[in-house]
């Protein structure tokens, strides 16, 4: 029993080694190894998007709660102008770092 | 195959402590390979828990007594069933239960979260590396499942009020609740540590927090239902410490899963969450630490055991060091919006998180106060249930409101015109329940006619906001009720699904007021052929039988129950003398009136030599709702975590997006 335990734990332990291992055998030598990591742009334009759908899902909810009832007319139109004005300028800043970073890689190509 | 067993548990501790040590040092030096193989060793530990929890499976199955764990925790005289829960039955095999729940959860969060934000994942596969480490280690070197004997004839068999069908499933599902809150903690802090302060964290572990959530509370209500037809002493909750252990991180989740919507609607909260967070983790290690230290004496938890400091060490070092590293990132989460107004949904979930946190801590002060009290006077205070119940009372009353008001309070801010309108039905409904109630009797209790009230008003609030988003969702789209009803739930899934939640809440607190508020009780020596009364029951005690069961000797007393003139056939109640474990449990009896929820229970607290017995016999009314509530709840929660294809699309389109302007 104990000499099938040792042979059934070793395979185990090899198995996860080289599991462990699978990445560097299976990229000896990669050409980067460096990892994914979001730069100050991309930071940027995840807030911008977050702000977006934010602001997209709030009027959304907004117009469905005037629809239901639950918002009056008078607060729907108090406070539908902001949250248009919100996504206007989520969309518009997302657009203006899209055509930023077009430019940055035409002048770079 | 202890040796197997033993291995497999080493290499599990190598694998976790590779996972802390090598995926720190990748994360840090952004080294993409190694933080890969980092997250294989995650995912290759589960393995390795997986085959020593298989070792340990097969030795009970087995019936071998030389694994000590085994002869301690069974018989052979013990049902196949309970040989398998006494894998958690015990200090180490529950050790490994939650080594093998936590490697499995972990292994799973890597494999959902490699597609997105791999610098974040380099982060978490550490921190779930060193909570592994912790349990792998305490396994290896203090807590072991796989010590050795000389195999003894037979087994000392497991605790006879562990012998029921709820054991089955009531400590793995409060494991899987307990477990599960790492994934959360686990992706906060990489979060942190990554100095991502997007809502990536919470995108990722939205669905882990629901799950552990809902597994703790099914957890707790199935616990509670054992409570109440195997402990015997006619109630299903007493405020036992280790029962608190996991109400506590179920109420600061509670707490999280609501201000999270915060953030996520409004970009508002990020530390208050990120504190949720820590404390859910934080709660759920030290009932852990209840359970085991000894350091508490109750029904659920383990003998006195040296696990006891080293999980205080463990709370200690993930306490001071996830506070440290928020207060590091404090800057980077401070939010520029405000709340417009505190009259508003946002609102209300923050007076729902004040109120929640706040039960939480004062259940936290009445668990840690007899252990204060020893450590500063010498002598263990104990904090018993009327503390419990007044704090219950004074935020659990106004919590109930809120679940009324919530859902009729628009986000950012409600004019009173708006208010009056969505507030005019369920307060109608609210006042009129309780004028009926007040004209039935229901003023025997002001606090249980409050309650009443209150959840009128809950219920009235909740189908207000079904039946308006229906009507609103027909006129859109056209077609049946049916469908536009459906059309609503599937387009907002958590919306409705945490109405359905808040019904269940509602059923519960209705389940606990009527059979603690409005229950009767009664003590009385019978003889056979004697009779006695409870409300509008008839009780007439028949006779006293034996048999002899597969492991234990019954005592039955048989009771003829009659209501109103009409017999509503016999009753049995007794003892269970558990012959390996030599221990005597109540056998209690319970009938059921499936129309109004309420109970009749009758334990025989003693059986004296002439055949007759002391009985203490109990009408509940109402008391079955609480279970009807879990049934509710899990839809409810199934209903919220069933995944929504379009914010799916949503969000697969927002990294995508960003995925391309990085190529760029």
């Amino acid at each position: 029993m104990t000499g099938l335990a040792i042979a059934i734990g070793g395979v185990l332990a090899a198995v996860c080694v080289l599991y462990v291992a699978l990445p560097f055998l299976r990229e000896p030598d990669p050409a980067s190894d460096l990892l994914d990591e979001p730069g100050a742009l991309e930071r940027r334009a995840l807030e911008l998007a977050e702000r977006r759908d934010r602001a997209l899902g709030a009027l959304k909810e907004l117009e469905f709660d005037h629809r239901t009832g639950k918002v009056s007319d008078e607060d729907y139109r108090e406070l539908v102008g902001p949250l248009r004005q919100r996504v206007a300028e989520a969309l518009r800043a997302l657009e203006l770092r899209a055509e930023s970073n077009e430019e940055r890689v035409r002048a770079a190509g | 195959m202890p040796e197997l067993g033993r291995a497999a548990l080493v290499l599990c501790l190598g694998l976790a402590l590779f996972a802390l040590v090598g995926g720190a040092y990748a994360a840090a030096t952004r080294r993409r390979r190694l933080a890969r193989s980092a997250q294989n060793a995650l995912l290759a530990a589960f393995g390795a828990a997986a085959v020593a929890s298989g070792v340990l499976l097969a030795a009970l199955l087995r019936n071998d007594f030389s694994f000590v764990y085994v002869a301690e925790h069974t018989s052979l005289q013990l049902p196949t069933p309970y040989t398998i829960s006494a894998f958690w039955g015990g200090q180490e095999g529950s050790l490994l239960l939650w080594l093998l729940v936590l490697t499995g959860f972990s292994a799973a969060a890597v494999a959902f979260a490699r597609r997105t934000g791999p610098d974040l994942l380099a982060w978490v596969v550490p921190v779930l590396g060193l909570v592994t480490t912790f349990f792998a280690f305490m396994l290896v070197a203090v807590s072991s499942p796989f010590a050795t004997q000389v195999a003894p004839a037979d087994g000392a068999g497991l605790n006879p009020s562990l012998q029921n069908p709820y054991m089955m499933i009531h400590p793995p599902c409060l494991y899987l609740g307990y477990v599960g809150l790492t994934i959360p903690f686990a992706f906060a802090m990489g979060a942190l540590l990554a100095r991502r302060t997007d809502e990536l964290w919470i995108v990722a572990t939205r669905r882990w927090t629901l799950f552990a959530w809902t597994a703790l509370g099914v957890g707790q209500l199935l616990g509670s239902h054992w409570a109440y037809v195997e402990v015997g002493w006619g109630g299903y909750y007493a405020w036992d410490p280790v029962e608190n252990a996991a109400l506590m991180p179920w109420l600061a989740a509670t707490a999280f899963l609501h201000s999270v919507m915060i953030q996520e609607k409004r970009g508002m909260l990020k530390i208050w969450n990120m504190l949720l967070v820590i404390l859910a983790f934080c709660l759920a290690l030290f009932g852990t630490f209840l359970t085991r230290s000894g350091v508490i004496s109750s029904i659920h938890s383990f003998t006195q055991s040296p696990l006891g400091s080293w999980f205080l060490g463990f709370i200690c070092l993930i306490t001071v060091g996830s506070a440290a590293l928020l207060m590091s990132r404090l800057p980077l989460l401070r939010s520029r919006t405000r709340m417009e107004s505190l009259v508003s949904r946002e609102a209300t979930f923050l007076y729902n998180n004040l109120l929640l946190v706040a039960l939480c801590l004062t259940i936290l002060w009445g668990v840690t106060f007899p252990i204060l009290s020893e450590a500063v006077r010498g002598e263990q205070i104990t904090v018993s249930a009327p503390y419990y119940n007044f704090f219950l009372r004074i935020f659990g009353i106004p919590l109930l409101l809120l679940m009324g008001i919530g859902p009729l309070v628009a986000w950012r801010r409600a004019s009173l015109r708006s208010l009056g309108r969505s507030f005019a039905w369920p307060a109608g409904i609210a006042l009129g329940a309780g004028i009926v109630l007040l004209l039935l009797g229901a003023g025997s209790s002001p606090i249980g006619l409050v309650a009443y009230t209150f959840s009128a008003f809950v219920l009235g609030s909740i189908g207000y906001e079904f039946a308006r988003g229906t009507r609103a969702r027909r006129a859109l789209a056209g077609g049946s009720w049916l469908a536009a009803f459906a059309e609503l739930v599937a387009r907002n899934r958590r919306r409705y699904g945490g109405y359905i939640v808040h019904a269940s809440i509602v059923l519960l607190a209705i389940g606990i007021v009527g059979s603690s508020a409005y229950d009767k009780v009664k003590e009385q020596k019978l003889s056979p052929g004697q009779t006695m009364a409870i409300g509008h029951y008839q009780l007439r005690y028949r006779e006293l039988v034996k048999r002899n069961g597969p492991n234990a000797t019954e005592w039955r007393a048989l009771l003829d129950v009659r209501r109103g003139g009409h017999s509503l056939g016999t009753l049995s109640s007794g003892k269970n003398d558990y012959r390996a474990e030599q221990q005597v449990s109540n056998e209690v009896g319970i009938r059921t009136d499936h129309l109004t929820g309420e109970d009749l229970y009758v334990i025989t607290d003693q059986i004296n030599k002439d055949q007759s017995i002391n009985f203490k016999v109990l009408v509940k009314p109402l008391v079955n709702l609480i279970w009807l509530s879990g049934f509710l709840f899990f839809a409810g929660s199934l209903v919220a975590l069933w995944p929504s294809a379009a914010e799916q699309r949503r969000l697969a389109a927002r990294y995508r997006e960003l995925r391309a302007l990085a190529r760029a």
